[in-house]
């Protein structure tokens, strides 16, 4: 009988089949921050269970060297943000599809796909730097492989303050794509851009935003992962945030059997803001639901504002996964860092999983996290009936007064009002 | 209207019998007061009469209009035409309390078969409802009692009423927490309300409130009963003495 292997041969072997199922692209300016990533990729192996970061969510799905299969939902439900003046650039199970495109062009921006960049780019020695950055202290493997094998993307670089938001579509037209996306956004001091996304972007979906805010610069950052309930997905989120900086970022997370949403933050100026926020609503009624963010702040500049505002409201099974960390460097002084994550748990088989993290190397600090689980509360369903709200609308109210901590992090109304629009949707269709 | 005949209720989680037997008629058009002492039962009925979960009703009948309360949820008890006035307005973040507000009134109307009211409709009828009530637009605007003071919640109660339009109002200790002007105001908003097809039932610790809502009828309940039943006069007669003659009294 053959003695078992050892682990970190398993670890090895796992990532050799998954690195040798990708088809990784050859050339151009990308080519040495590739290589860097796919030895980074090997050396650090990918995730399995055992890894601490790993323990409540299980990324089997997301490492197999193929894709599930992932049945398209169709329906007739408008696109999220339809009735916004945006430019619209669509990826289609993660190729680039130019006629459903708007012409890549907008004042205050300099848009390019990463498949088209040309040798001369202004983000030549940038692509892949802040994934490698957010490498450490925690090992981000499905980063390093995205860099490593991205295939499509786009590059945009804000020079001013733009007139309309640049929306990232994903549609998912075939059952079996596995798809791998990487976004490189500079924003150049004080220009300001709002960039959103929508849509559950294929089978099996591997997306990375690198976010480089100079001094000044605002990011709002919109993303709906839509409905496919069978979809699986990991996004990575890497922001380096200038003086003076305003990032704000926000997630409506609906349906879908994996979503791991990771975002690594972090503050390198002094007077920066960095909000980043979530709502999830999930039903494992046909088909099993599990969500999970896991966030990594850092606090390196002084008077610097840091907010997390997780809710996930979870129903029939579903599971949720909030790991968010903040660490402030020495001399920071004057952070105030904030968390909070919450559940709504709509009946005893759902669960919801929080690890807060704090760690702090400065004293002149304000921190403070919370993270609660309940059920919904029976006055306030109560107080609501009795006016006359039927049961079903009740309940509905009062998931999205629970959700309204995070929706109340979009600065701009009409978006506001979009997500909203879609949660009460997702809401009336499970009455 | 509002039929209460032997009605026998105790808490669903533990073995405590809290009504024993009340019966109460309220006429169309009539004010009726409880009164009594702290834990007589008194809120416990505004409860059950409205639905609260946590009750259960072992014994006896509760019908408005000839229609058994009891069987019904609390939302088809609003649209039947019941309205409670709560002590302690529950806060709502996230949901404003104007849409709040058309939400009730529209949710009512369309289990009564009847038309929803437009939006543009609505804000007219609010406003008018709310300058009455002393409550401004930001209040409107703001979420359901949230960051309201107990006033402003009290106040926030009688427009929804007002609004709701209902047939038979049950306030309980609405004058709870409330400064002498606040109170005149909640005051007047019921008196407003009164228009001689409508019954009150109001739910009360003291005779102060009765000085600003005149009540056709007053009654002291005791131990989960009606232990007495009379005019003003009775609850005058609280004011001066306590409960302890009373109550002496009947035992």
């Amino acid at each position: 009988m053959a003695a078992p292997k050892p682990r970190s041969d398993l670890r090895a072997e796992l990532t050799g089949a998954r690195i040798a199922a990708l088809d990784l692209p050859q050339g151009g300016f990308t080519a040495p921050a590739r290589a860097d990533a796919l030895a980074r990729l090997q050396a650090m192996g990918l995730p399995t269970r055992r890894d601490e970061y790993w323990k409540y969510t299980d990324p089997t799905t997301l490492t197999a060297a193929d894709a599930s299969p992932a049945a398209v939902l169709v329906d007739g439900e408008a696109p999220v943000f339809g009735a916004l003046d945006r430019l619209k650039i669509v990826f289609v199970d993660g190729v680039f599809d130019a006629a459903a495109s708007d012409e890549l062009s907008l004042e205050g921006l300099e848009i390019s796909r990463l498949a088209e960049a040309g040798d001369i780019h202004w983000a030549k020695g940038l692509y892949g730097t802040l994934e490698s950055s957010g490498q450490k202290p925690v090992a981000r493997p499905l980063a390093a492989l995205n860099s490593a094998a991205a295939s499509d993307g786009v590059l945009i670089r804000v020079t001013g303050r733009v007139s309309k938001p640049v929306e990232l579509i994903y549609r998912h037209e075939s059952d079996a794509s596995d798809a791998i996306l990487h976004h490189f956004v500079k924003i150049e001091p004080q220009a300001d851009v709002t960039i959103l996304e929508s849509g559950p972007g294929a089978a099996r979906f591997n997306s990375v935003m690198e976010v480089d805010l100079a001094e000044k610069a605002s990011f709002h950052h919109i993303r709906v992962q839509g409905r496919d309930h069978h979809r699986r997905a990991v996004t990575h989120l890497f922001a380096r945030i200038g003086a003076g900086a305003l990032f704000k970022s926000f997630t409506l997370t609906m349906n879908g059997a994996l979503t791991r949403n990771e975002a690594v933050l972090d503050i390198t100026g002094d007077h920066a803001t960095a909000h980043i926020a979530g709502a999830t609503v999930g039903d494992a009624k046909s088909v099993p639901f599990h969500q999970d963010d896991t966030v990594f702040v850092t606090h390196a500049g002084t008077h610097c504002e840091s907010r997390q505002v997780f809710k996930k409201v979870l129903k029939n099974g579903a599971t949720g996964v909030f790991q968010g960390k903040i660490l402030v460097k020495p001399g920071a002084q004057k952070t105030d860092g904030y968390q909070i994550s919450q559940s709504l748990l709509l009946d005893g088989d759902s669960q919801f999983l929080a690890k807060p993290e704090l760690e702090i190397y400065a004293d002149d600090v304000k921190c403070s996290h919370g993270s609660t689980s309940g059920a919904i509360d029976d006055t306030a369903l109560f107080y609501l009936r009795s006016r006359g709200v039927p049961l079903a609308e009740a309940q509905a109210l009062l998931v999205l007064s629970f959700l309204g901590d995070a929706i109340a992090e979009i600065e701009d109304a009409d978006i506001a009002e979009a997500i909203t629009a879609r949660l009460e949707a997702w809401l009336a269709r499970r009455r | 209207m509002l039929e209460i005949k032997n009605l026998h209720v105790k808490l669903e989680e533990e073995d405590k019998v809290i009504l024993k037997g009340v019966d109460l008629t309220v006429e169309a058009g009539r004010v009726h007061a409880i009164m009594g002492p702290n834990g007589s039962g008194k809120s416990t009925l505004s409860y059950v009469l409205s639905g609260r979960g946590g009750y259960q009703v072992t014994d006896g009948s509760a019908t408005l209009d000839g229609l058994e309360l009891l069987d019904m949820e609390p939302e088809e008890r609003a649209a039947a035409g019941l309205f409670l006035a709560f002590q302690y307005p529950v806060e709502i973040p996230g949901v404003g309390n104007m849409t709040f507000l058309r939400t009730a009134v529209n949710a009512q109307r369309k289990a009564r078969g009847e038309e929803e009211v437009s939006a543009a409709e609505f804000l007219k009828l609010v406003r008018a409802q709310a300058k009455l009530l002393n409550i401004d637009a930001e209040m409107l605007k703001r979420p359901v009692n949230v960051g309201f003071s107990g006033g402003e919640k009290k106040r926030n109660e009688i427009l929804q009423m007002a609004m709701l339009e209902p047939r038979m109002c049950i306030l309980d200790e609405t004058d709870s927490g409330l400064d002498v002007d606040a109170m005149r105001l909640v005051a007047d908003g019921v008196n407003a309300l009164r228009d001689g097809k409508r019954g009150f039932l109001v739910i009360t610790h003291y005779q102060r409130l009765l000085d600003h809502i005149k009540p056709d009828v007053v009654h002291i309940m005791a131990d989960g009963r009606i232990i007495k039943t009379g005019g003003p006069e009775l609850a005058l007669e609280v004011e001066q003495n306590g409960y302890a003659d009373i109550l002496a009294e009947v035992l």
